[in-house]
């Protein structure tokens, strides 16, 4: 396969984040948002046949759905029935993997969907709430997507409010080990990272063409585990490129990160 | 037994101070119809426990609320739900903030008339530190702790169904009945709202029996009021009304707030709301969600 010359970021991450799925077996990816369903779709069609997906709705697919509104005569391939209930016999069998993109992200890899600032009985601004990342985080892997990388994301110090469990020894529950909780992989508008460094620390996994460390690290408020040589992002192939514009026939992807730049940002900013 | 009341009948057998269930989630499937009854009513300091949308939000800005236990209070495609959002960030309602699935194992537990049900969920999150009444507790039979999540139990729980009989047999025929079975169960007394009221032989068809997910016996009162969940969705006779929601949360931000909402749309009967947001055709005619 060669790589395309011509890609956009959100296509780029697409594909990188879709390598958190390849490995999964036979587990449901969960990807919620745009760049994060493609990723775990183009992972079913591509690296990982096995995987299963529902249909963000109700109901298992055999094949993934495209993306967005569906002609009158699209016949999804359901192949199950998967309410709500359901999905929590699942989550809790841990066989699934989610990729999720939390407002803040902490040094030891705790996220927070909750609240930002004041005090817990009255938060300076108000978000979703915990939902089902405590749940998740304990009971399967999980990837988190970031689609603008910045020290309010990834902030200094510990989350506002801990909505999923991380590598924090403070807070490990007992009978368990920071070797139970499984965060796979951080996908940024800039980077790939995981919680691989020493003691589980954030380590840069790829940098994205035209990406040096040093960007990363300064939008990252804490420090990044680096080696001496970091690899550049892989780039699409033309086949991810064409499987994901079928996946994506409305061109979502280009409204999910702002100002929707090209993949390899050496070659407008040179 | 014929359990068909009026919407005002249902509420007139809430009091104050109740915790309330409402079914549906988010956007979709709630008992809007019997939410706007508490709107008109005097109804106040209810507990509200739900995977939350307008229908939290509307009762937090209509002050009828003293606590919510929620997971999320979202309108989807609006992810953060104005009131709501205002409640929280002015200290004006208590909160139990709890995962996804552990209101469904609370709502279990209450079910089952056990006082709680163990799991990891919440460990090493700050759903244990904010909530000291959810307990963390030894097994007898490994070494770890574990979460003990506490029986929700309900006075009442408010549900809107596709149909339903007289006596309470009631059938969602969208692909999701959410946790609705479980708030059935739940509750000492549960109220369904319905889009169509239909005959008993009507379940006669076991493709129709088969969508029906909790017994007769777990329904206090049937409510028929067609297009009850506007302007959340009722999958699969009407989708949610992005227009009417966005109008709702543009209301936050201005001076008048909810009033200036409910002013303009609640009127003094389900009839006069619907003559407001356009007729029942209208809500019929919205169309359904892609996923």
């Amino acid at each position: 396969m060669t790589a395309a010359t011509d890609y956009t970021l959100a296509e780029l991450c697409i594909v990188a984040a879709s390598q958190s799925f390849a490995d999964e077996g036979e587990a449901l990816g969960t990807g919620i948002g745009v760049i994060p369903r493609l990723a775990a779709s183009l992972a079913m069609k591509t690296t990982n046949p096995d995987l299963m997906m529902t249909d963000s709705e109700a109901w298992m697919l055999s094949e993934p759905n495209p993306v967005g509104k569906r002609s009158a005569d699209f016949v999804p391939a359901t192949e199950s029935w998967m309410g709500f209930s359901r999905i929590f016999d699942n989550v809790w069998s841990g066989k699934r993997h989610a990729m999720l993109g939390p407002t803040q992200i902490d040094k030891f890899g705790q996220s927070n969907t909750s609240a930002l600032g004041g005090t817990y009985d009255k938060p300076k601004v108000m978000m979703l709430g915990a939902r089902g990342f405590p749940g998740n985080s304990i009971s399967h892997p999980n990837s988190f997507f970031v689609p603008d990388h910045n020290t309010r994301v990834f902030m200094e110090g510990e989350c506002d409010f801990v909505s999923s469990i991380g590598y924090n020894p403070a807070r490990l529950p007992r009978g368990h080990s920071l070797d139970d909780i499984d965060i796979r992989l951080v996908i940024t508008n800039l980077c790939v990272m995981d919680f691989g460094g020493p003691d589980h620390q954030v380590r840069l996994v790829s940098l994205h063409p035209g990406v040096t460390v040093e960007q990363v690290q300064e939008n990252t408020g804490y420090p990044v585990s680096i080696s001496d040589t970091v690899p550049t992002t892989e780039a699409p192939t033309a086949a991810q490129l064409d499987i994901i514009a079928a996946l994506d026939p409305h061109n979502q992807r280009a409204h999910q990160i702002k100002g929707n730049p090209p993949g390899n940002r050496a070659l407008t900013e040179a | 037994m014929n359990k068909q009341m009026t919407a005002a009948q249902a509420v007139a057998q809430l009091r104050d101070g109740m915790t309330i269930g409402i079914g549906g989630w988010g956007p979709r499937r709630k008992p809007m119809a019997l939410v706007r009854e508490i709107l008109r009513s005097d109804l106040k300091e209810l507990t509200v426990v739900a995977y939350g949308g307008a229908d939290v939000g509307m009762l937090c800005a209509a002050g009828k609320v003293k606590k919510v236990v929620f997971a999320f209070v979202s309108l989807d495609f609006i992810p953060l739900e104005p009131y709501f959002r205002k409640a929280r960030q002015s200290g004006s309602i208590e909160v139990m903030e709890i995962d996804e699935g552990m209101m469904l194992l609370g709502l279990r537990a209450a079910s089952w008339g056990i006082p709680f049900i163990p799991t990891e969920v919440g460990l090493g999150t700050d759903i244990i530190t904010q909530n000291p009444d959810i307990k963390v507790i030894d097994s007898p039979y490994d070494d770890k702790e574990w979460v003990a999540m506490p029986a929700l139990k309900l006075d009442a729980s408010l549900i809107h169904a596709d149909k339903a009989d007289v006596r309470g047999v009631c059938q969602i025929a969208g692909p999701d009945h959410y946790m609705d079975d479980w708030f059935a169960r739940a509750a000492a007394k549960t109220y369904v709202s319905c889009d169509e009221l239909v005959e008993t032989d009507y379940f006669h068809d076991p493709a129709q029996a088969r969508m029906v997910h909790w017994e007769r016996s777990m329904t206090t009162g049937v409510i028929p009021i067609a297009g009850g969940a506007h302007p959340t969705s009722c999958s699969p006779l009407y989708g949610f009304d992005v227009p009417h929601f966005k109008a709702y949360s543009a209301s936050a931000k201005d001076d008048e707030g909810i009033q200036g909402y409910l002013n303009k749309f609640l009127g003094a009967s389900e009839d006069e709301y619907q003559r407001n947001v356009g007729g029942l055709d209208a809500i019929r005619a919205i169309e359904l969600p892609s996923y």
